[in-house]
């Protein structure tokens, strides 16, 4: 680590690597910025603004924000906090979020961040939209009721599947997810249960069929650990290991 | 146990469109209660079967709003509760209640009283004694003001007690992060 | 697996023409999707397939693509498709009176299509005719100036069926509105004079030997000096961009010019979507010449070989113009290869037609639309200045600052920075719409006083002027002797009026609805922001609001302002924030007295039920609660 330059977050110094953005850097460090549609394998998005924090006069989303040497970035700041709490009780009530039913819930990033941030209600007026889901594919489920957009499905169906199952359509608040095929339906997709676009969804929109529960509530991820002390797991992984892949 | 005494604060609880799951949640803490006695005293609550809320320090409601009882209930407890208190998943978000809210309610409605195979004499009930339902279940925070709320299906007894353990003491109630639960 | 659904025909004369008007190229997906929904009047499924199997892209790209424009129909819109344009100046020249008595004419719900396909009837936002409201679009094409006479006509033809070509050309007549001339507006630059001007100065020899002390990357062999010179110009004049942001266009052309990799565009952004001002559509319209020569300039200075004009939907009527201009520039050699003879100068424009978007007047979202995708601003750095259309360096300027630039170009950054202010140079032209006398342009030096331009259009009993659209600053009359310009007021040029019968209440709401309407949805805080804001607008509208609704927008704004992807959802607040100020009592008066106001209609939310069960009676209704209720419950 030494030698190599730094910036500062919260006023402790976080080496970065070139190239790196802030959230990279941090996560990689230990550093926890609470985020959602930020992946460690995919090029950051920037459309969550969870990960707004302040730097250089101005709030930007750190996972999209360039780490260069001496910058002072703000994080942990009550007026931050406060903005990434209104963010995700946003999300909460755009759509349709019933964590008792949710084969999701305790590996839910979005529940883990709003655990995190101390959210204990939407404390907003929830929009209740209709979103039916799709059962129609034999191994898969698609709940729209929990997608909070992070197109997180649709760049690995893309970009690591080769598939590109999932697109956005719409605009607005009326931005939704969709599938590729002309029935609107998952089971007319070249999607498989392995893809990784099955993975990725941070969320409980996507599902595998006949697996829920195989870990009961209360053992999994997010239970065993905050998410704030999982920050390393989410860190990009060394570029060595990603060229092997 | 109702009748009020000086410097206990004064308690009431109910459910709305729930399950009296967190109130079940709330007698899990169990030998607490005896301390919690001490300092408290219960108004309207289904433990006392006290029908009306009387001026009490803390409502703790579980449920969401489903019907127009649930809104005059609700709106009791508001008027009556120095601070009033959203309990559990469908006090805070409608819960499974909500869950029918994507359906239109007047299909709802028709289909259970008039068109379901096997009714014999299918009628759409009107007396006025029954309460009407809303079209839609919404959490407290969308009818009524509320101060405090307690997540979870069921909260946690431990986030409940921390909870009333925080008001008795005087102290600003805080939910500690390991007891947010919306499970 | 269940069966495919029926799928498109093999072979689809229509569409393989469509396509190969736009060489199979996916990167043209808005101008294919626009012209394939000319068959059916939308984009029914099959041809999506279609486009998308013969495009070789996933079909979910080419419906999302669809599905994010307004102008693009995912279902049937009617053969005679009526859209209303709806903003503030719109309504207040009583356009929702003239939509609903067109809706009651032709026997239909507004937004809904017809029984029999023929027609719809439903809003668009502004169309850039605020100084003729009402106006509409039917299939694209404008008509303004309604009145009851000219909407009955309307409905005779579509009941008619008559084909919108054999419509009365007068209902498409366009006034131009020009009330107040100064030196773009005045210009009588001859096409080409100021390219001749800029390759001339690579001719003087003194210059010559002071350019060539200044680094330059060029190109051109022959007058290399021209175009760094040229951009001295540029610099020199102070031009500051004039779609509101006012970066310093020299900075930007150098930026451009200096940019690695061996291919620059030029874009002009004509997607001009700021409710109420319309200075483009008369700039394209009138001074078509001026805004090319402007675009060559900078293809010259920057070296870029091909350029963009990406026209907003609601302007397809400005098309044949500009198509024209273009001909006629390449016919005089001012466009294409060896341009005003200067060899390796080949340059040449192409018009992109958008698909109803307002976020794609952002420079980045305008040049995903131009490479066929969604119109999402992108994630920046790196800015379209190095990495712009296809990656590669690009300009993207306003209309009206390549006219200026074409000014500067011919008359010199001396002359230009001597008008206006030292800070803003040159003179702004204003669309004046609202109410006044004389609505239309106004083109003023920087540093004109609201005041003066209040007298000059006749504005009676003005109260508030909305400065630059709602994504500027709306003031009152204690605020009128402020000068427009980047030191006190900067204006992308709308100054919409409002006299002293207005209701800015409404006007806020009505600006909220508007930004609601075309966010993009990108990121969380406009996407659901800008949506929370409108129903809080509207429960204050309905009498419901209290004082934890106010809060409740402050709070949203604030978040807004912090976090927001773009411009869009930054300004997103502004109207409501602005007349929060000014016009206070405006929002007073419509507030309960209570502290807290249930989120909806709580006796309406029992409407259904009561329908359904035939009670009327006392316990089927909720009333609102009394504030004294408590009082007089614990007084029993």
């Amino acid at each position: 680590m030494s030698g190599r330059e730094s910036f500062l977050l919260d006023g402790t110094p976080v080496p970065f690597a070139p190239g790196e953005t802030v959230m990279q850097a941090a996560l990689a460090a230990g550093h926890y910025i609470p985020h959602l549609c930020y992946h460690r394998d995919f090029k950051p998005h920037g459309s969550c603004k969870v990960c707004t924090v302040r730097a250089g006069g101005q709030t930007v989303a750190s996972c999209t924000l360039p780490a260069q040497p001496g910058l002072e970035v703000e994080s942990a700041t009550p007026e931050l906090e406060d903005n990434r709490r209104t963010l995700v009780q946003m999300l909460f009530v755009e759509g349709n979020h019933f964590c008792p039913s949710c084969e999701k819930s305790g590996n839910c990033l979005l529940q883990a961040v709003a655990y995190e941030l101390g959210v204990l209600s939407a404390d907003l007026d929830h929009l209740f939209p209709s979103r039916p889901i799709d059962a129609s594919h034999p191994d898969l489920l698609l709940d729209f009721n929990r997608c909070i957009l992070c197109e997180l499905c649709v760049r690995a169906s893309a970009e690591v599947d080769g598939k590109g199952v999932f697109a956005l359509s719409g605009r607005g608040i009326g931005k939704h997810l969709i599938v590729n095929a002309e029935s609107g339906r998952l089971v007319d997709t070249a999607i498989a249960a392995t893809d990784k676009a099955v993975d990725v969804c941070p969320v409980g929109v996507i599902l595998r069929k006949r697996v829920g529960f195989a870990v009961p509530i209360g053992r999994r991820r997010f239970d065993v650990a905050p998410v704030s002390a999982q920050a390393k797991g989410d860190a990009p992984r060394p570029p060595r290991e990603k060229e092997r892949r | 146990m109702t009748q009020s005494a000086p410097g206990r604060l004064r308690v009431a609880t109910t459910s709305l469109a729930g399950c009296f799951g967190c109130h079940m949640s709330f007698l899990d803490i169990d030998e607490r209660l005896f301390e919690l006695a001490q300092h408290v005293v219960l108004d309207r609550t289904p433990l006392t079967d006290i029908k009306r809320c009387g001026p009490c320090d803390v409502g703790l409601v579980e449920g969401g709003v489903c019907n127009a009882e649930n809104v005059h209930v609700l709106r009791e407890f508001r008027r009556n509760c120095r601070v009033l208190v959203a309990v559990g998943a469908c006090a805070i978000n409608g819960g499974l209640p909500a869950q029918r809210n994507h359906l239109d309610l007047g299909t709802c409605l028709q289909e259970v009283y008039l068109t379901e195979p096997g009714l014999a004499r299918g009628c759409m009930p009107d007396d006025p004694e029954l309460p009407l339902p809303l079209d839609k279940v919404h959490p407290l925070h969308e009818v009524v003001k509320v101060d405090y709320f307690l997540p979870g299906c069921p909260p946690p007894a431990e986030a409940i007690w921390s909870f009333l353990a925080d008001v008795v003491a005087g102290r600003e109630p805080r939910v500690p992060r390991e007891l947010i639960r919306y499970d | 697996m269940a069966a495919m659904p029926a799928t498109a025909p093999t072979v689809d004369p229509f569409l393989d023409q469509v396509l190969a008007r736009h060489g199979a190229d996916a990167s043209a997906l808005v101008q294919i999707l626009r012209d394939a929904q000319a068959r059916d009047g939308w984009l029914p499924p099959a041809t999506i397939t279609y486009l998308a199997a013969r495009l070789g892209v996933p079909r979910a790209r080419v419906e999302g693509v669809a599905g994010f424009y307004a102008f693009l129909y995912t279902s049937p819109a009617g053969r005679y498709r009526v859209l209303f344009a709806d903003n503030v100046v719109e309504r207040m020249a009583g356009s929702e009176a003239l939509r609903e008595r067109l809706c009651t004419s032709l026997w239909i719900e507004r937004g809904k299509v017809s029984e029999d396909g023929l027609v719809s009837v439903d809003t668009t936002s502004c169309t850039g005719m605020s100084d003729q409201p009402p106006s509409l679009l039917v299939n694209g094409r404008a008509i303004a100036g309604l009145d009851e006479r000219r909407v009955d006509e309307i409905a005779e033809l579509v009941r008619e069926q008559v084909p919108l070509d054999a419509w009365p050309a007068a209902l498409f007549a366009i006034d131009d509105n020009v009330r107040r001339r100064d030196v773009l507006l005045a210009s009588d630059l001859a096409p080409g004079e100021a390219l001749r001007a800029s390759i001339a100065r690579g001719q003087d020899e003194a210059l010559e030997r002071a350019g060539n002390e200044r680094s330059w990357r060029e190109r051109m062999p022959a007058l290399p000096q021209g175009p760094a010179l040229t951009l001295e110009e540029i610099k020199h004049s102070n031009l500051r961009g004039r779609g509101g942001a006012g970066f310093m266009t020299g900075l930007k052309w150098e930026a451009c010019r200096t940019a690695p990799g061996p291919v620059r565009h030029v874009v002009c952004n004509a997607d001009e979507g700021e409710p109420g001002t319309f200075k483009d559509r008369v700039l394209l319209a009138r001074h078509a010449d001026l805004v090319i020569e402007g675009m060559t300039v900078c293809a010259y200075v920057v070296g870029a070989s091909s350029g963009f004009l990406y026209l907003r939907a609601e302007y397809e009527h400005l098309l044949p113009g500009l198509r024209e201009t273009l001909a006629r520039r390449r016919g005089a050699g001012l466009l294409g290869a060896r341009i005003a003879g200067v060899p390796g100068f080949d340059f040449d424009i192409a018009i992109h037609v958008g698909a109803g978007a307002y976020v794609c007047g952002e420079e980045s979202a305008l040049i995903e639309s131009l490479e066929g995708k969604r119109g999402i601003p992108r994630n920046r750095p790196p800015y379209p200045v190095t990495h712009g259309y296809r990656q590669q360096p690009t300009v993207v300027n306003n209309v009206e600052t390549f006219c200026a630039a074409a000014l500067v170009a011919a008359r010199g950054g001396d002359w230009f920075r001597s008008i206006g202010t030292p800070r803003s140079a040159g003179t702004k032209v204003l669309s004046v719409a609202g109410d006044c006398a004389r609505p239309g342009l106004y083109e003023y030096p920087f540093g004109v006083t609201v005041r003066e331009v209040l007298a000059d259009c006749g504005a009676r009993d003005p109260q508030a002027v909305q400065v630059s659209g709602p994504s500027g600053i709306c003031i009152g009359a204690a605020e009128f002797d402020r000068r427009l310009g980047f030191e006190d007021l900067p204006t992308a040029g709308a100054f919409t009026i409002f006299d002293g019968s207005r209701d800015m209440f409404e006007v806020a709401r009505g600006y909220a609805h508007f930004f609601a309407h075309e966010s993009c949805g990108f990121c969380t805080p406009c996407r659901v922001g800008t949506t929370l804001l409108c129903n809080a607008m509207d429960k204050v509208a309905e009498g419901k609001g209290s004082r934890h609704d106010l809060a409740r927008i402050e709070r949203l704004n604030r978040l807004l302002q912090a976090s927001s992807h773009c411009g869009l959802g930054h300004t997103a607040c502004n109207p409501v924030l602005d007349t929060m100020k000014r016009f206070r009592p405006a929002y007073e008066r419509r507030l309960c007295s209570t502290q807290f106001e249930p989120a909806f209609d709580l006796d309406g939310a029992l409407a259904r039920a009561r329908a359904m069960t035939g009670r009327d009676d006392a316990g089927a209704h909720l009333l609102d609660e009394s504030p004294g209720a408590a009082e007089a419950e614990r007084a029993r």
